[in-house]
């Protein structure tokens, strides 16, 4: 607020928006935050600005495309945040699970984002922990190891993998761990 | 000489009559009428909150078991309304309970909704039956396992669009075993995990299980698992539906799927693994509505291909990447299309796919019977909408929004008032109506003279003067909510006909012209009007200077005055006291208040609020005789 000692320049500036608002929200005004009632288009004031200006249609309106005006288009925000949130996160945040093999001193992490099926999935186990799975099939799990993975999904039940599509496996698969052993056994005779 | 019936009589020919508008009509008729009406009233529609308090709402009627609200205006839906506005369910529920109302059915629209709330709601009526949520917030999985926990005869939980802090997927196990009446269950905006197990015996148990939209959490097993114990379902959401279409598993889906010979209704595939959409053709024939609106997995052929299969659609959701070309196939497949409703799936990008004026006039020409339009797209021409205008005159909704909102016929370089003004002219039935793209006064002026039906407006972006606002105003007698944003439209429009806004559920304004000295005049000089200025900048409005504009302005009319619970950035104004106790006060004449009813279209509305507002003046003056003589020949609509 202008002291009496100012010569009140503030007052009698020539600004876009409200009287009494701040410079700050004055030279905002062309950003769209979500709290700014400022529309983000290049012609910066009320909309008669808009109208007049486009009338004079032999030249082109001005880009619009990627300007983004609050509350513009007319779309329900739970409608927008289910359509476009989904898409960064996915893309950039990955699926990160613990590894344990029975025996290990310590656990490891991966990030199941990063391989487009199971044997890319097992050759990077095979390599982190140095053993061998052996082979899978459906009918008798893995063949030929002491060693076989699996994972613990979503309701808590411990699962072989290999058994569901890739897609299933990646969205329900909290944790996994490498078997060993006479239980490991155990686990590949279950149908 | 007209004989009188019975009370008993009446009310049972009143059952009968369950449209809103014809009740509210019936309640006028006389003072006989009035009170059998209002004793057997059961569903009571009330479009805002604030228009009416619980109380006078159980002095009207109580007998009330279902219950209508909706809270926040509609801009809200847009970001435009601060989180903190009000529209809290709490009071209306604390209110029941305390009053002994019997409760069964409550249907909730953009209103603030509690855990408390719904704790409360669960234990104070013993015959809750059916909760409807949509647009609503405030709530946790913790009060929807109150309600299922405490809600002994609940057949329906559905929730539609809602935000809802669910940190706790509990709350299907809260459903003892006794609940066996689930008709509908809806939980497809739940964002976490539920209880799967929980969800199959809850589905095994519920043989009136008619609808079921899951949310993304549940897999395709658990689908097949539900679909193969409730075969019986008439609508289904599917949550995810990824598979792999050579596989055991999915085989199994076909036979689950199969077996549902009732699916009327699909929606859903929230997740989704497009290649195994032909799992889904065999039910695809009885389809009337689908709604893929969230499935934007589903593309290209593969989604052509399935609209292909449903033959007897009659309302289609969809995402703009359909494309013009497919919306031909919309065309040339779905005959019996009424709703189509075409989002856009890139909001802020020019998606290559999206549509234009093509496919609009593709359907037209296909779907005679279109009559409900929503259709975000990146351009419209004059032309085509005179086109569609001819094509389908049966519009009763029609909304269209230009990406960009100032855009004009890209072919012409017109504004689009002569396309416009094609729809109102042609579409004789139009109640509502969202303008966009580049328009001038003109427009307004063609809906002024034609849309005689119209009770919605959405304007944005448009006219060039306050001639725009009072053609609406002037020439929409049936008008019930006007909702403008940036026009140019100031204190002349705003004070032309104050008295005009009684007549009306609300009139919301924003980036508009107004000043602060408008809003105060309006309020001044209407009682009933509650006036609200929402000013994003944080000051309070008391500090602005009267010729200042406002932000945002809400008013509607109301019979209970200020409401208490308006946030501190939102004020309502003191009316002028001096007002209401007019010297030269006279009591109108009949002949002036039955005009004055017809001009202000009292009797059609949903709304029982300016019924009840005039109430006390009709029944002091107008219906003098405790029986109407001649009612059965004014009734012409009986």
């Amino acid at each position: 607020m202008a002291s009496e000692k100012d010569l009140n320049l503030e007052a009698t500036e020539l600004r876009l928006g409200l009287p009494g608002t701040s410079d700050e929200s004055a030279k905002n005004q062309t950003s769209a935050t979500p709290r700014s009632n400022k529309r983000a288009l290049p012609q910066e004031s009320m909309t008669s600005n808009i109208s007049t200006a486009s009338k004079n249609c032999d030249q082109e309106t001005a880009p619009h495309t990627k300007a983004q005006v609050v509350g513009w288009p007319p779309i329900r925000s739970y409608r927008k945040n289910s359509l476009q949130p989904k898409k960064s996160e996915a893309e950039i945040s990955g699926i990160y699970v613990k590894v344990s093999m029975d025996g290990a001193p310590y656990l490891r992490k991966i990030d199941l984002k990063v391989f487009k099926g199971y044997p890319e999935l097992l050759k990077a186990l095979e390599d982190m922990f140095k053993f061998k799975a052996g082979e899978y099939s459906e009918r008798e799990g893995y063949n030929g190891s002491e060693f076989v993975p699996t994972y613990e999904d979503k309701d808590g039940d411990w699962m072989l993998v290999g058994d569901v599509p890739w897609e299933m496996f990646t969205s329900c698969c909290k944790k996994l761990r490498i078997m060993k052993g006479s239980e490991a056994r155990g686990l590949g005779c279950v149908v | 000489m007209m004989n009188y019936f019975p009370d008993e009589v009446l009310e049972h020919v009143f059952d009968f009559i369950t449209c809103h508008k014809d009740r509210n009509s019936v309640s006028l008729v006389c003072k006989s009428w009035h009170r059998i009406e209002r004793y057997s009233r059961r569903r009571v529609f009330i479009g805002n909150c604030y228009s009416i308090s619980p109380e006078r709402l159980i002095a009207r009627f109580p007998g009330v078991k279902s219950l209508t609200l909706k809270g926040k205006p509609h801009f809200a839906d847009f970001n435009l309304v601060p989180y903190d506005w009000g529209g809290f369910v709490y009071p209306w529920i604390k209110v029941l309970a305390e009053t002994g109302i019997g409760l069964e059915e409550l249907r909730l629209k953009r209103m603030v909704v509690s855990d408390e709330s719904l704790e409360l709601l669960s234990k104070s009526f013993v015959n809750f039956q059916s909760l409807v949520l949509v647009s609503c917030d405030g709530f946790s999985a913790d009060g929807l396992a109150a309600i299922a926990a405490n809600c002994r005869f609940l057949r329906e939980l559905d929730l539609q669009e809602n935000e809802v802090d669910d940190h706790r997927g509990h709350w299907l196990s809260c459903f003892p075993e006794s609940c066996t009446s689930l008709v509908s269950l809806n939980f497809a905006c739940l964002k976490g995990e539920v209880n799967l197990g929980a969800l199959e015996r809850l589905v095994s148990r519920s043989p009136n299980l008619k609808s079921l939209r899951l949310n993304r959490s549940v897999p395709l097993d658990t689908l097949q698992k539900l679909l193969m114990r409730a075969p019986q379902l008439v609508d289904l959401g599917i949550g995810s539906y990824v598979h792999d279409p050579l596989s055991e598993a999915s085989n199994k889906l076909k036979h689950a799927i199969q077996r549902c010979k009732s699916i009327m209704s699909l929606s859903g595939f929230l997740e989704v693994a497009p290649r195994c959409m032909s799992a889904i053709y065999p039910i695809c024939g009885n389809l009337t509505t689908l709604n893929l609106s969230y499935a934007p997995g589903i593309h290209g052929n593969k989604l052509t291909k399935l609209i292909q299969h449903c033959r007897k659609l009659q309302r289609l959701w969809i995402l703009d990447c359909i494309g013009d070309k497919g919306l031909g196939v919309v065309a040339s497949t779905c005959k019996e299309l009424q709703e189509l409703r075409v989002f856009p799936s890139d909001p802020f990008g020019a998606g290559n796919d999206a549509v234009t004026e093509e496919g609009l006039v593709l359907v037209s020409a296909g779907c005679p019977k279109l009559n409900s339009l929503l259709y975000f797209c990146q351009q419209m021409t004059n032309a085509a909408l005179i086109t569609v205008a001819k094509n389908c005159p049966n519009f009763i909704r029609f909304r269209l929004c230009i990406l960009d909102p100032v855009r004009p016929d890209p072919v012409t370089n017109q504004p689009l008032d002569e396309g416009f003004g094609a729809i109102v002219q042609s579409c004789k039935q139009l109640k509502r109506l969202s303008l966009s793209g580049l328009l001038t006064d003109q427009v307004f002026l063609y809906i002024g003279m034609y849309a005689e039906q119209l009770e919605m407006l959405s304007i944005a972006f448009a006219a060039d003067s306050d001639k725009g606002m009072l053609y609406v105003l002037n020439g929409c007698k049936k008008l019930r909510k006007l909702e403008i944003r940036d026009c140019p439209f100031g204190n002349a429009a705003l004070l032309e006909d104050v008295g005009k806004y009684e007549t009306m559920r609300s009139l919301w304004m924003s980036s508009c012209e107004v000043t602060l000295g408008g809003c105060k005049t309006v309020a001044e000089n209407m009682p009933s009007l509650n006036v609200e200025i929402i000013n994003e900048s944080g000051q309070t409005v008391f500090n602005l200077d009267e010729g200042q504009k406002v932000d945002k302005m809400y008013l509607y009319r109301t019979l209970v005055g200020h409401r208490k619970d308006a946030p501190e950035s939102n004020q309502t104004y003191l009316k002028c006291r001096g007002d209401l106790t007019r010297s030269d006060h006279h009591e109108p004449s009949l002949n002036d208040m039955i005009k004055d009813m017809k001009l202000k279209n009292i009797s059609g509305d949903d709304d029982f609020i300016i019924s009840e507002s005039n109430n006390f003046k009709l029944q002091s003056q107008l219906f003098e005789k405790e029986e109407a003589e001649i009612m059965i020949l004014k009734w012409k609509r009986l």
